[in-house]
């Protein structure tokens, strides 16, 4: 990260709806310096080449291969760009697919303008950002791996989650912030930050296999 | 914009058994015992869900196995050790795991066993060895499943095996049939037996012998078993029947409660407001009507949904619309609905109301999660708050609804707030245990 952290990060958006854009820009234009923009995923990946951005907010669902997309290009190129993923999406196979590729977090489009500054600050800084909506998946991701799935588990320390790591989640989910959190449970916030950041590499280190099993088992239902 | 998650979500209808389910949830989901259907263990009943053939079909099947070769008993027994009830996240085997002693005394049956081979076999008796192995995996697997199974289900079985067991406390009379009984039975057994094994000898012999022997095994059986078959049969049925009457009690109770106690409540705190007051009776008398006349069922919270899931989208949706709040739903995990989930959505829903009227915040959250013992709901607003020792009349009286309507069907809400601190409503009743 650049001066990013600190200060004010440069952020890159990257959504196809034109005015939602010009609604994030004119939230965020106090807090961060938007660098740049885009609709769609082979601008998306030129643009961020070039600006360097410290964060790039990106819509689940573009055209031409949706965000994971975008994240997959840009991973190759210029690891050190941070990923926010942002969407009216309800679909937990979208969301997890997006995290999975690197997303540092998922917040839904109808965060207030104040928590995704704080959302991009918090990425920007090289954390975790779980939006009530996301703890919600990966409790319910997580719980329907633990019960003796068919293939025995790799690494079970990265498939399960800890009973802290639970409390904090279930937290979240309940639509707690980390301070409220940390209040909640009697720990530093910095802790619940750590706890979240541990939860989101499960979430993507995991056994592949394993995630995909549950999200296909779902779908059949 | 909302693409219905909850369609796979969740996953509507997982943990659904029943008849009335075969056809749509055929193929799909762990594989589950039934206790709806239950003779024995509701392996059956689990099979036949699983697989999409009728239940009876799946009995057949399991009896003719049994008959010819034997293995259907044991098959059915490793099958209840290994599938786990309906309901419950683990099956008998995997209790039965640490349970050393009753592996140990089935593992004691393993020298019994090879004795039994060495004295069959110099019999040459190809039909009884055969048998062996079958009879003794059932005992072994018997052993297991009454050390481990949980309690319920062992007083199922007792329930059961209730008539041989207590064959030395009936009463002198009857116990004189019973030893004639048991010992025709044996004795006609032991003469198709007999003329089985003779027949396999000498196989020249025309067919008709091995027939009259299969025939005696067959009549013997029925004459040891069949009394205590035909008993057992009934009481299954008299037990579904005594269960459904119970259950039906405690829908009407619950739904006279939902529909008609609550309306009397608010004409009662409305009594100032005579056209309020009709409006309210007139509402409720047309619901009457529609059930006593129409079959419809009066309207309790999530009526229409299916799942717990789709009821929370269906109550967050009626208070969207007509209070103009957004409600943030998360949900973790998903259960079909049932008496006290529908109590657990009122309760919810009066939350969600109640944050909507007074707390002044934009927003409302609902998280709801099902776990292997309990529901649980969260309203959360982060709104004005209110000091719990010092509230108004008639806010009160709301909270003292949610609670009383938790505390009937078993459950718990709490609240908790505090000025300019927002309000959560924590609602939990427990789930699994019929009533």
């Amino acid at each position: 990260m650049s001066e990013g952290a600190a200060g004010r990060p440069r952020v890159f958006l990257v959504d196809d709806h034109h005015l939602f854009r010009a609604g994030v820009r004119a939230e965020l234009k106090d807090a961060v310096s938007v660098v740049g923009e885009a609709d769609e995923v082979d601008a998306a990946v030129e643009l961020i080449g070039e600006r360097n951005p410290d964060v790039v907010l990106l819509d689940v669902h573009l055209p031409g291969g949706g965000g994971q997309a975008v994240i997959e290009a840009v991973r190759a190129s210029a690891p050190e760009v941070r990923f926010l993923a942002l969407s009216v999406s309800d679909a937990p196979e979208d969301v997890i697919a997006v995290i999975r590729a690197g997303a540092r977090g998922y917040v839904t489009k109808a965060i207030s303008g104040p928590e995704l500054i704080d959302a991009v600050h918090r990425v920007a800084g090289g954390d975790a950002v779980f939006s009530p909506r996301l703890a919600g998946f990966v409790l319910d991701a997580f719980a329907a791996l633990t019960p003796g799935v068919a293939a025995p588990s790799v690494d079970p320390e990265l498939d399960q989650l800890s009973t802290r790591e639970r409390e904090v989640l279930r937290l979240i989910a309940r639509g707690y912030t980390y301070k409220e959190v940390a209040k909640e449970l009697s720990i530093a916030t910095k802790t619940v930050e750590t706890h979240v950041s541990a939860v989101l590499r499960k979430l993507q280190l995991s056994t592949r296999h394993q995630l995909t099993y549950w999200a296909t088992e779902r779908r059949l239902v | 914009m909302d693409p219905d998650p909850g369609e796979w979500w969740g996953g509507a209808g997982w943990h659904r058994h029943g008849p009335r389910h075969l056809v749509r949830h055929l193929g799909h989901g762990p594989w589950r015992r039934s206790p709806d259907q239950r003779i024995f263990g509701g392996v059956a009943g689990g099979l036949s869900a699983r697989l999409g053939l009728d239940v009876t079909l799946v009995r057949v099947g399991f009896v003719l196995a049994a008959i010819f070769g034997g293995f259907g008993i044991a098959l059915y027994l490793i099958l209840w050790l290994v599938m786990p009830m309906a309901g419950q996240p683990r099956c008998i085997a995997a209790r039965a795991a640490s349970d050393r002693k009753g592996i140990l005394l089935s593992l004691a049956l393993l020298p019994a066993l090879a004795a039994t081979t060495v004295v069959v076999a110099a019999f040459h008796t190809g039909v009884l060895s055969s048998l062996l192995w079958p009879f003794f995996l059932s005992v072994a697997a018997l052993i297991l499943i009454w050390r481990n199974c949980d309690p319920e289900e062992r007083a199922f079985i007792r329930q059961a095996v209730e008539p041989v067991i207590h064959l030395q406390t009936s009463p002198a009379h009857r116990r004189r049939v019973l030893v004639v009984r048991f010992g025709a039975g044996v004795a006609v057994i032991a003469l198709g037996l007999a003329l089985l094994t003779l027949s396999q000898r000498a196989p020249s012999v025309s067919i008709v012998r091995p027939v009259i022997g299969a025939v005696l095994v067959l009549a013997g059986i029925v004459v040891l078993f069949g009394p205590w078959w035909l008993r057992l049969a009934r009481d299954v049925v008299d037990e579904r029947q005594a269960r459904i009457r119970a259950e039906d009690r405690a829908d009407l109770a619950a739904r006279v409660h939902d529909s008609v106690l609550q309306t009397l409540a608010l004409i009662q705190r409305s009594a100032e407001e005579p056209r309020r007051v009709v409006q309210l009776a007139r509402a409720q008398e047309r619901e009457l009507r529609a059930w006593l006349f129409d079959g419809d069922l009066p309207g309790t919270a999530g009526d229409g949904a299916a799942s717990l899931v789709a009821g929370v989208k269906l109550i967050t949706g009626e208070v969207e619309g007509d209070r103009k709040i957004p409600v943030e739903v998360v949900t973790v995990g998903d259960c079909p609905l049932d008496d006290r989930l529908r109590a657990l959505l009122a309760a919810a829903r009066e939350a969600i109301l109640n944050a909507a009227k007074w707390s002044g915040a934009p927003t409302v959250s609902l998280y709801a999660e099902v776990e292997a013992e309990k529901v649980s709901v969260f309203v959360r607003d982060r709104g004005r708050g209110f000091d719990p020792d010092r509230v108004a009349e008639d806010r009160r009286g709301i909270a003292h609804s949610i609670q009383a309507r938790m505390l009937r069907v078993g459950g718990r809400a709490t609240v908790r707030t505090a000025p300019g601190e927002g309000t959560e409503v924590e609602l939990t009743v427990g789930r699994g245990g019929r009533r």
